[in-house]
């Protein structure tokens, strides 16, 4: 508005603002005295917070590019020049007719204006009409020209961060899909999947180029970068937006030369190893205040590449046996149910596998690494325990159920993974069951967002959360005094489905639980490295994000890492080793705590009911871990 | 340059328990997934590259049955221009030189500049890519772990020997050459892949088409036979050290300065 009067009073000296020309003229005009001063306090502290202080976070690794510190400088006082002309062209018309003897409304006290008008207090009139004529024309040019060139300079994101979030996805949960509006079926007809050149990046994903504000706040946040992998979200918009102007260029003609993604031989702005470094947490997006969004760019990126038959080796192996196995292990379909089989289990719980002739309400969801690793196939031995105990009518698919799928779209395999979802999903409706639980994250990520037409899924821990307060499951107290427990969200359980408090609160029912809280916590969780596929990958890094996710909790006084997530169980206890915290650490899953923990003590007719309920459910009294036995 | 590929389909070690079956003379086949032999898709992926250089095509040929059509599929996936299947009920239980017997008429009914193999089959014994050469009266090397096309009459290439060496050699087209893996990085073959080329025709030729006697492959010609499949026996196990963590990395140091691990 007052660049708008302004540009008039260049033709009409005596124009005033419509409205403005009662009381509220003077009281507008302290507002903007003031705004301009404090504009230009703000600029001046902006220049020396970039020349001087030089936050960490703004440097700029020699491998991501330079700096844009020129350019910031240059808009900060293209700015603090609009507001001086400004606040001078007000002064001298406001010294002007005081020198006269005139009474004029007088200008806010200790503003920019007020100074400059009392330094001007001797100056003569002759003086004051060419300061005034001056003082106007370069606050005229300054404007327009910072308006013609805000769209080529960094500042351009305060104008698309405002589309940029009101076009904003709304289902951030799910994944972008191949292409928006070519349904499943249709898919086959799309010439080439993912990202491969810059413009097959979506308008949303290029205005999110435009509108970061190169805070650093996702870098900062993002642990692939914390531990020195070549992989930085804020780098990954920054070169994108240079590669714009380089490519799209207002002088000389487009440059089509520079690949997106650089390989052996060819330079690109990206490296594969950058994009294979995601581990898809979200601290990124959960941190940007514009609402860039990362992830749906990284699995484009990898439906490109893998497209292109660019994979990396070590995912080969994996995403072949999932094709030809269903699992990433290459292990036989008949031995997934081997964790529920081992006799001395089955005395104690017997897991059902869900076929024709025995149904069952729930489903247990195991998915690969907990029916096939070792170490894992605790948590779904604990997992069915408290199924079992609850009383739930559960069962498994056993040899039907395949991997979910949810790190092979995440890897960018879409093909694959409509593959194991379709199967997955005739599975499950052929088991005719009502509910869903898992005590995988993943798994359960995958069957809430990424399939359709399933039973409603719930997480473990939510379905214990439930009965702990329904009061059907009751801890005893923890055995050893001196354990100090921290609790590690696992992306996909907190960040990525807002579970944050049912585990929490499962753990603080147990007695005598001594609960700390690392100060990477809830939607600020540190990602541990990573699950599915990524563990397979064989990234280029400094340090291993699971040592620095243990050093945090040991920093926060733990020695015990509860966690949800079979894959946080394995990168933890790993970390655990490698960071030589043996002895002084350890690590369990929170099924398989509250398995230990239950007491099995059930009032009689309880007991009796859930058999009537459930004929082929054994309950057993007494602690049922089998890990402990065999530990 | 036109190139051919033969390949073949194993059972995958990676992906299978391999047992006996109860008879013993065989491996239990039920339950097996099947792949590409491994080395034979790194000579396609190498044969893809050459021709990426130099230009020409890329046919892969196989001597199997239908269910082999598979790999056929997966070549093509990967960028091959041709896949053919080569299948007789004739051919069935050749050994190694029937195998290289068939190749051979069908090598020569094309005009082929290279012809590479695997290094061998996960389930054969490096035999028919030395015999095919013999048949052909090509030039023949074997673990090939570098090509470079020198003009259009030779080839330079490198082939590991012994210790971890390499020794380069010019050697003359058309020629054979068995492809070590570890050559290149093969490409990754996705499901969708596989669907584009799903109803690309695959030729087949039987022992008619090439001009093979039925007495010169197939079970009656072959001259190895197997005998007896057989597991051997579990060895020792390992040795485990039971000291503090510096008595061990010594003895482990020790122990390996032993084998002449350390210099």
């Amino acid at each position: 508005m007052r660049a708008f009067s302004v540009l008039i009073v260049g033709v009409s000296p005596n124009f005033v603002m419509p409205g403005l020309s009662g009381s509220a003229g003077p009281i507008y005009n302290i507002i903007t005295d003031y705004a301009a001063t404090i504009v230009f306090l703000c600029m001046v502290i902006a220049v020396i917070r970039r020349l001087v202080f030089k936050p960490a976070r703004y440097a700029v690794p020699a491998k991501y590019g330079k700096a844009h510190t020129a350019d910031a400088i240059f808009l900060l006082s293209l700015i603090a020049i609009l507001m001086v002309a400004d606040s001078l062209f007000a002064a001298a018309r406001a010294a002007a007719p005081l020198q006269a003897g005139h009474l004029v409304d007088p200008l806010a006290a200790f503003s920019l204006p007020w100074m400059l008008q009392k330094a001007l207090a001797s100056t003569s009139v002759a003086t004051l009409g060419t300061i005034y004529f001056a003082a106007y024309l370069l606050h005229e040019l300054t404007f327009y020209f910072l308006l013609c060139y805000r769209p080529f300079g960094i500042q351009f994101h305060v104008e698309t961060s405002l589309f940029n979030i009101y076009f904003a996805k709304l289902d951030r949960e799910i994944l972008k899909p191949v292409r928006y509006g070519v349904s499943d079926e249709h898919l086959d007809q799309v010439k080439s999947f993912g990202v491969k050149t810059f413009e097959d990046f979506t308008w949303k994903h290029m205005l999110d180029f435009y509108s970061c504000a190169d805070c650093g706040r996702c870098s900062d946040n993002c642990p692939a970068n914390a531990v020195g992998r070549p992989l930085s979200p804020r780098f990954l918009t920054i070169k994108a937006r240079d590669y714009s102007f380089q490519h799209y260029s207002i002088l000389g003609s487009v440059n089509n030369g520079t690949a997106l993604i650089g390989g052996k031989d060819s330079p690109g702005i990206y490296s594969e190893d950058e994009i294979w470094s995601c581990t898809t947490c979200g601290a990124c997006e959960a941190e940007c205040p514009l609402l860039v969004e990362y992830i749906d760019k990284i699995v484009d990126l990898r439906r490109g590449m893998i497209d292109d038959g660019n994979v990396p080796q070590s995912l080969q192996k994996p995403l072949k046996a999932l094709e030809s196995r269903g699992n990433p292990y290459g292990k036989m379909e008949k031995k997934k149910a081997d964790w529920a089989n081992a006799k001395e289990f089955q005395q104690v719980c017997r897991v059902k596998t869900l076929d024709k002739n025995n149904g069952a309400d729930t489903l247990y969801f195991v998915d690969s690494i907990t029916s096939y690793d070792d170490r894992m196939q605790s948590i779904g031995r604990a997992t069915a325990n408290i199924l079992n105990h609850v009383g739930e009518n559960f069962g498994i698919l056993g040899a039907a159920e395949r991997d979910s799928g949810h790190e092979v779209r995440r890897f960018g395999e879409e093909t694959l993974f409509m593959a194991l979802r379709d199967h997955n999903v005739d599975a499950i409706q052929a088991s005719g069951v009502q509910r869903i639980v898992t005590a995988d994250p993943h798994a359960y990520n995958a069957l809430k967002h990424d399939y359709k037409d399933v039973p409603p899924v719930e997480h473990i821990s939510q379905l214990i959360a439930r009965e702990v307060k329904a009061g059907k499951i009751k801890f005893n107290p923890i055995p050893n005094e001196n354990s100090v427990y921290a609790y590690h969200d696992p992306c996909y359980l907190g960040r990525h489905n807002q579970i944050y408090d049912d585990p929490r609160d499962v753990l603080d029912a147990i007695p005598g639980m001594n609960r700390v809280e690392m100060t990477r916590s809830r939607d600020r969780s540190f990602c541990c490295g990573g699950g599915g596929l990524m563990l397979f990958y064989e990234p280029k890094e400094d340090q291993r994000m699971g040592v620095k996710r243990v050093e945090m909790a040991a920093e926060a006084g733990a020695n015990v890492m509860v966690t949800a997530c079979p894959f946080c169980m394995v990168n933890i206890e790993d970390a655990i080793k490698v960071a030589g915290l043996e002895g002084k650490m350890t690590a369990i899953d929170l099924a398989e705590l509250v398995d230990q923990q239950i007491a099995r003590e059930a009032p009689e007719d309880d007991l009796k009911q859930i058999k009537t309920e459930n004929n082929s459910v054994e309950v057993e009294r007494g602690n049922s871990s089998l890990r402990k036995k065999s530990a | 340059m036109e190139i051919l590929v033969c390949a073949r389909r194993v059972p995958d070690t990676s992906e299978n328990e391999i047992q006996l079956n109860r008879a013993g003379n065989d491996i239990e086949r039920d339950e097996l997934v099947y792949s590409i032999n491994e080395p034979d898709n790194y000579a396609v992926e190498e044969a893809l590259q050459i021709v990426a250089r130099t230009g020409g095509t890329v046919t892969v040929a196989t001597v199997g049955g239908e269910d082999d059509e598979e790999i056929l599929r997966r070549e093509m996936a990967m960028g091959a221009n041709q896949g053919v299947l080569i299948t007789d009920d004739a051919f069935s239980g050749s050994d190694g030189r029937g195998i290289a017997t068939i190749l051979k008429s069908f090598v020569e009914r094309g005009h082929y500049d290279l012809v590479l193999t695997g290094v061998q089959a996960e389930d054969g014994g490096a035999r028919v890519g030395g015999m095919l050469a013999a048949l052909l009266d090509y030039p023949f090397a074997s673990l090939v772990t570098s090509i470079e096309v020198l003009d259009g009459q030779k080839l330079k290439i490198a082939r590991e020997i012994e210790g971890g060496n390499k020794e380069i050699s010019e050697i003359d087209l058309p020629c054979v050459l068995s492809i070590q893996t570890g050559i290149n990085e093969p490409r990754y073959v996705g499901m969708r892949g596989i669907r584009q080329v799903a109803s690309v025709p695959i030729p087949t030729f039987g022992a008619s088409d090439l001009g093979i006697g039925a007495c010169a492959v197939g079970e009656a010609a072959a001259k190895v036979k197997r005998v007896d499949y057989f597991v051997p026996a579990l060895g020792k196990g390992a040795e485990i050290l039971r000291g503090t963590r510096e008595e061990n990395i010594d003895k482990v140091l020790e122990l390996v300065a032993a084998k002449g691990g350390l210099k």
